[in-house]
Order: C-alpha cells, then sequence, then structure tokens
C-alpha cells in the first residue's frame, strides 16, 4: 500500500469513527460525546459511569445494536458491490444483478404473510437470496454458445421480475391491515428492529463471505480482464467466479435478511472508491468497506433524526445515492475508452 | 520442442473452423501466420493455448498434451499477447503488467516484491518505462501494445503468441514492434505472431506457415515459402515478390501487389 492509498485509507476511517460517534449521540435522548465515552468505557469494564442509568439502555440496548447493524450492513453490500462490479468487467453492477434482492424478497414477503416470527422470516429471506442466485445459475448454465457472465445477468434479470411479478402477488393477497404494512416496511429496508441477535446471525455470514474475496483479491483483479485473457494468464476463470459469486451472495443475502432491501449503496460505493484508490481490488475492497459503513451509519441517523417519523431506509438512499451516482457519471470518466 | 500441434482439428461448438494442422515452434525462432481475414488464425492461437479444446488431433507443451495440464501450468509455458484493446477498469500500466505474474503466485497470493521487480524489469525492455504510473486506458493504441507484451514478458513464459501485435499500429510503431521481437527471439524466447501484412514476415520471421480456408497450405523458410505463387494463391491477387537493395549494403525482399495499380 502506498503513501496515498494509506493517506485515503486514514481519512475514509477517521471519517468512520466521527460518523459512528455522531450515530451514537443522535436521537430524542441527546447523549454528550464526553459521556458517550465514559459509557463505552464502562460497558468495556472500566470504571463505572456514574451517569443516568437511562443512558445505558439508550446507547447500549437502543442505539448499539442499530448502529452496528448499518456498520455491518453497510459495509457487506458495499464489499459485494465492488466484488460484482469486477467480476462483471462493468462498474454500474449492483449485488442484486443476480436477483438476491429480489429472491430474499420473495423469502421475506412469504414469511410475513404466513404470520411467521421473526427469525423465521430473516431465516426465509437469507434462503430466497441464496435460493435466487443458485436458480440463476442453473438456467445459465444451461444456456450455452454466449459470453457466460452476459447470460447470468439475463437470467438474473429474467428470474428478478419473475420473482417481483411473486411478491406482487403477495402483496395484493396480504391482509392490508396486518401484513400489507410489514411488507411495505420490510420492502423499503429498515435498521429499526434489530436486534443483537441479528447480528449474531448475520455477523458471522458477512464474515464468512467477505474472508474468500479478500484472500481472492488479486486473481479477482485478473477476472476484470476478457475471461479469455484471463485464462491464458493463468486463471482458472469458472472455479474463482463461482467462488466469488457465492461470497458475494451470502454477504448481500445476509445483510438483507436484517435490513431488508436498501438500494444504491452496492452501487454506489464501490464506484466512488474506485475513483478514490484506482481499481485494484486489495485497495478498493478495504476502502469500499469503510465508506459503505460510513454512509450507511450516516443515512440511517438522518433516517431517524430528519423527521418525526422515522424515513424508510430505501427510500433515502435512494434520494442520496441517485444525485450522487449521477453526479460521479457525468464528471468523473476514468472507465473505459 | 517447445509447442507442436499434431493433425489439430479446431473451431467453436458445432462449426469447425480448420483441420490438419501440424506445426512446431523451437524456442528462439519467430514464426509468422499468414492468412487471408476468416482463415483461422485466431480459432488456431486459441486452440493452441488451450483456450478452445482441440477438435481432433494434440497440442503438445513441451511433449505434453496441453488438455491435461492446469492453466496456470499452461500460462507459465504460454503467454499471450492480444490484439490491443480497451480495458474495462483504469489500471496503470504498471498494475497490468504485474497481472502477467498472476501463473507465478499462489491462489491466495498478491503480487511480493520479486514480482514487482519482474514486471518493472519486462516494462523496461519494452522501453516504457516512463509510462509505467500512466493509466492503460489512457495511452495510445501503440503504447497498449507494447504493455501486452511486457505483461507477456512478467511472465516468463518461452513461448509467447501474439495475435496481430501490429495491427492499428503507426509504420514507425510496427518497425519498433518487429524489432523488439526479433530481440525476444534473440533471447531463446519462442515467438508466434499472425500478420496481415507479408512485409513483415520478411522482416522478422525466420519461418513462415499460412493458413488457407482453416488448412495449412505451406510451412517452412521464409525465403522458400514466401514465393509470388503462393502469395497469390493465399490472398487470390496477383503479387510480385521483389529484392531491393538497401543503402549501405545488402538487399530484402519486399511483396507488391499488382493488376490494376
Amino acid at each position: 500500500m502506498n503513501a496515498r492509498s494509506f493517506l485515503v485509507f486514514a481519512l475514509a476511517a477517521a471519517a468512520l469513527a466521527a460518523v459512528t460517534g455522531l450515530a451514537f449521540a443522535t436521537g430524542r435522548y441527546p447523549v454528550a460525546f464526553a459521556d458517550l465515552l465514559r459509557v463505552l468505557w464502562a460497558w468495556l469494564g472500566g470504571a463505572p459511569h456514574g451517569l443516568d442509568p437511562a443512558i445505558d439502555t439508550v446507547v447500549l440496548q437502543i442505539r448499539g445494536p442499530r448502529v452496528l447493524a448499518a456498520l455491518l450492513v453497510g459495509a457487506a453490500l458495499a464489499a459485494a458491490g465492488a466484488a460484482y462490479q469486477n467480476l462483471f468487467r462493468n462498474p454500474l453492477v449492483s449485488p442484486d444483478i443476480l436477483g438476491v434482492s429480489a429472491g430474499a424478497a420473495v423469502g421475506a414477503v412469504l414469511g410475513i404473510f404466513l404470520s411467521l416470527g421473526m427469525v423465521a422470516i430473516q431465516s426465509m429471506a437469507l434462503a430466497g437470496g441464496l435460493a435466487a442466485v443458485a436458480m440463476v445459475y442453473v438456467v445459465a448454465q444451461a444456456v450455452r454458445g454466449h459470453d457466460p457472465l452476459l447470460v447470468l445477468v439475463l437470467a438474473g434479470v429474467v428470474l428478478g421480475s419473475l420473482f417481483g411479478a411473486f411478491v406482487a402477488l403477495m402483496k395484493y393477497l396480504a391482509d392490508p391491515y396486518n401484513q400489507l404494512p410489514a411488507i411495505t416496511f420490510w420492502l423499503l429496508g429498515s435498521l429499526a428492529s434489530v436486534s443483537p441477535r441479528d447480528l449474531w446471525l448475520a455477523g458471522p455470514l458477512m464474515l464468512a463471505g467477505l474472508l474468500p474475496l479478500w484472500l481472492l483479491r488479486w486473481r479477482i483483479n485478473v477476472l476484470s480482464l476478457d475471461d479469455e485473457e484471463a485464462r491464458a494468464l493463468g486463471v482458472s476463470t469458472v472455479r474463482i467466479h463461482l467462488a466469488v459469486i457465492a461470497s458475494a451472495t451470502l454477504m448481500t443475502s445476509a445483510a438483507v435478511a436484517i435490513s431488508g432491501v436498501i438500494g444504491w449503496i452496492g452501487l454506489v460505493i464501490p464506484h466512488f472508491a474506485r475513483l478514490v484508490t484506482g481499481p485494484d481490488f486489495s485497495r478498493l475492497l478495504p476502502v469500499s468497506i469503510v465508506l459503505g459503513a460510513g454512509f450507511l451509519v450516516g443515512v440511517d441517523t438522518l433516517a431517524r433524526s430528519i423527521a418525526d417519523i422515522e424515513v424508510p431506509l430505501g427510500v433515502l438512499t435512494a434520494f442520496i445515492g441517485t444525485p450522487l451516482f449521477l453526479w460521479l457519471l457525468t464528471t468523473a470518466r476514468k472507465g473505459r475508452q | 520442442m517447445s509447442l507442436a500441434a499434431e493433425n489439430l482439428g479446431f473451431g467453436y461448438r458445432g462449426r469447425r473452423v480448420g483441420s490438419g494442422v501440424t506445426l512446431q515452434l523451437e524456442h528462439g525462432e519467430v514464426l509468422c501466420l499468414l492468412g487471408p481475414n476468416g482463415s483461422g488464425k485466431t480459432t488456431l492461437f486459441k486452440t493452441l493455448l488451450g483456450l478452445l479444446p482441440p477438435q481432433e488431433g494434440l497440442v503438445l507443451i513441451n511433449g505434453r498434451d496441453a488438455g491435461r495440464l492446469e492453466r496456470a501450468t499452461i500460462a507459465r509455458e504460454i503467454s499471450y499477447v492480444p490484439q490491443a484493446h480497451g480495458a474495462f477498469f483504469p489500471y496503470t500500466v504498471r498494475e497490468t503488467v504485474l497481472m502477467g505474474r498472476t501463473a507465478h503466485l499462489g491462489l491466495f497470493s498478491a503480487p511480493s516484491a520479486r514480482d514487482n521487480m519482474a514486471a518493472a524489469a519486462a516494462i523496461e525492455r519494452m522501453g516504457i518505462t516512463h509510462l509505467a504510473d500512466a493509466i492503460y486506458t489512457r495511452i495510445s493504441g501503440g503504447e497498449r501494445q507494447l504493455t501486452l507484451i511486457a505483461r507477456a514478458l512478467a511472465q516468463e513464459a518461452r513461448v509467447v503468441i501474439m495475435d496481430e501485435p501490429t495491427a492499428n499500429l503507426d509504420f514507425g510503431n510496427q518497425v519498433r514492434v518487429l524489432e523488439r521481437i526479433r530481440t525476444l527471439a534473440g533471447e531463446g524466447i519462442g515467438v508466434l505472431l499472425s500478420t496481415h501484412d507479408p512485409d513483415h514476415a520478411f522482416l522478422c520471421a525466420d519461418r513462415v506457415a499460412m493458413l488457407h480456408q482453416g488448412r495449412l497450405m505451406a510451412c517452412g523458410e521464409t525465403t522458400t515459402v514466401m514465393t509470388a505463387q503462393q502469395l497469390q494463391q493465399l490472398y487470390g491477387i496477383p503479387v510480385s515478390v521483389t529484392e531491393v537493395s538497401l543503402q549501405g549494403g545488402g538487399s530484402r525482399k519486399v511483396c507488391l501487389p499488382l493488376g490494376v495499380l
């Protein structure tokens, strides 16, 4: 890592720390920054803070899991997006390209429709996301004689619209007073109801997906070349494609399972990170993770503090992400000529 | 013997492009493949590189069946220089050349200091050190071609296959690339290249192979194979092969089109 990219990473990490601190402090019950540090120190086993016990509940029980979830989900979506963009050799690709979100939505909406418990709904979302990508992969394997990656994307689009129709059908059939609001809420994405148990479910899965991406970081660079060129350079592309798709899908599914559908992060953040650090995946991945985590913590803090009611996360990321992305698209042309 | 094809049939699924090709490439020689558009040059190259499975016959790398070798093993023996092209992401020239080291890296490894030195050496051999930190997508076609050759050198394979390395280059860059190819052969690397310009074969090739409608029409010493009659048959136009004397002594053969011209 050279001096410039170290500086970029240090700046991004400092910004992440600042946003995270702000997220802990902001809300209906404001917490002074000094008090926040004392509470965290006490929690880590240091001296008791001697403040109002309510502050413990606010920081550790209410905001803690939510901030942690925002960090994890933002990091996972951005990391998966960076991997998918390299794999599909296209900076406009996002983690839902293979139908992860659509499949997870089918699972979660079915769970809500059947009035299942929270854990069951999340498990079904996770299973739905993984199953959707597996189906897309099987369908793409059956189509031969075309660019395999293009076929994957086409299969993802086609099956994604089928899943969308399934979700629409269940919304139509759902009980409009109990189930429909829950479904709509889930489809718009939210971190409001994340519990510590959710983090124990999703965190390890995200790490399990991240590890292969980091280990294969150089191979992932080479994958961004033409398929035949990558093979001529000595890469067994099919095996690495599978490993990267499985890892990125696992991360995305785990994120969607606890947060619902949150768009734009997986598209905009890696794109932005690439402009800052260049395309080398060993720098792109850590910077995407830090920026993604910081972006979602910031947006989630906005979502719960700008209005009397919570603004749905998916709506807010689109409101912020779209102009940001259009700005990137029009001002910075660094890609293919 | 380094790279050989035995009675090779090649093509894509459901479409035969060529057959019956037998040829050999030794370390340290330049073999030039000539053939009109659509004669199957690129398909033949991809089959020799193991990127397409042979439809019949064998590709032998140092006497071993290429179909049974791992991708990385093949890549350590044969490197490939595709036609200069755009890239999808703005890697630097240095990073692009470093990708040539992939076959020498473990599955989970990133390039080490040694790999960086090998890449820097390859960049220097192609005379593009001043471009090392330039963005590959922003340099000219000739510079990209030199970068891709440097990447093949960083791969440290003893055979290099180049698909029309002089296409899209200006006159000066064409000659520079041909000179570098001669230098590589002098260093013991076997070079197999395709070109559309018969004069390039006269300039740099030890031997010439002519591919016509998927079959090997001729293969042998440059001066023996490159006759007016053969070239006429290959391209379907009347040509003349003439010897011109050079200022300062010596002579060289050139190929000129005849007919209405």
